[in-house]
């Protein structure tokens, strides 16, 4: 069993950059014994709040994003923190999409945040000291 | 890494994903899918190899979807049950016909 370790990386928050944070998170779920299911379900929600820092946080200039990885055993339990210094912005203060409605009257605007709550076991988000905390908690 | 395997016959067109369709790959296959569905009446994917979908995948397939709802129809076969997950958590598994 993996022992309780925090590790993190920071990086300037663009897009160009996902594949680097989603290969430093993915190799610590490997050593954690991440099941794919759950590392898929880990890695969208990781790509969208990410890609959302890259986008949004301090547009049209850029900035840093840390990303930090917390595995504690019993059960396994995986938490990735995002901070960035950019304007405050709660993700998850967004109105849920309707997903019943036909394709036709689709919109695919907070699809990402949708998907983010639903697959992981709690979303946490907080506003400290100029910082955006965004935590995502899955178990496994 | 998404490699992208189009072929067409006749009317038919199959495009083969390979890889992550994420924000990074995504705009490729938007290409395809904004220039490329002149004429055809039936789009297969086959996503076999399709190793990782993330919203910004969704939101093509989603185009793709509404583009052949008017000159034909399109079809997703061999999806993951990873994939699947994705699908049926977004309502997509209600918009897309998965065989």
């Amino acid at each position: 069993m993996a022992d309780n370790t925090i590790q993190e990386l920071t990086i300037e928050a663009v897009t160009e950059n996902l594949e680097q944070v989603m290969e430093f998170v993915d190799v610590r779920l490997e050593d954690a014994g991440c099941p794919p299911k759950v590392q898929m379900q880990i890695d969208v929600a990781l790509e969208e709040i990410y890609v959302n820092i890259a986008n949004y946080a301090y547009n049209p200039e850029t900035g840093p994003a840390t990303v930090r990885v917390d595995v504690s055993d019993e059960p396994v339990t995986v938490t990735i923190t995002f901070v960035d210094h950019g304007i405050p912005y709660d993700p998850l203060a967004k109105a849920d999409p309707d997903v019943t409605l036909p394709a036709e009257e689709r919109d695919i605007g907070g699809l990402g945040i949708f998907m983010t709550k639903k697959l992981m076991d709690d979303v946490v988000y907080e506003y400290k000291d100029g910082s955006n905390i965004l935590r995502l908690i899955k178990k496994f | 890494m998404l490699n992208i395997e189009k072929k067409s016959h006749g009317n038919n067109l199959d495009i083969a994903l390979e890889g992550r369709l994420d924000t990074t790959t995504a705009p490729e296959l938007e290409t395809i899918v904004r220039t490329g569905l002149d004429g055809a009446e039936l789009l297969t994917f086959d996503f076999a190899k399709l190793e990782y979908i993330s919203s910004a995948g969704l939101r093509i397939l989603l185009a793709a979807q509404k583009i052949m709802n008017k000159q034909g129809k399109m079809v997703v076969k061999n999806v993951s049950e990873e994939v699947k997950e994705i699908f049926e958590v977004t309502g997509f598994s209600d918009i897309l016909t998965i065989e």
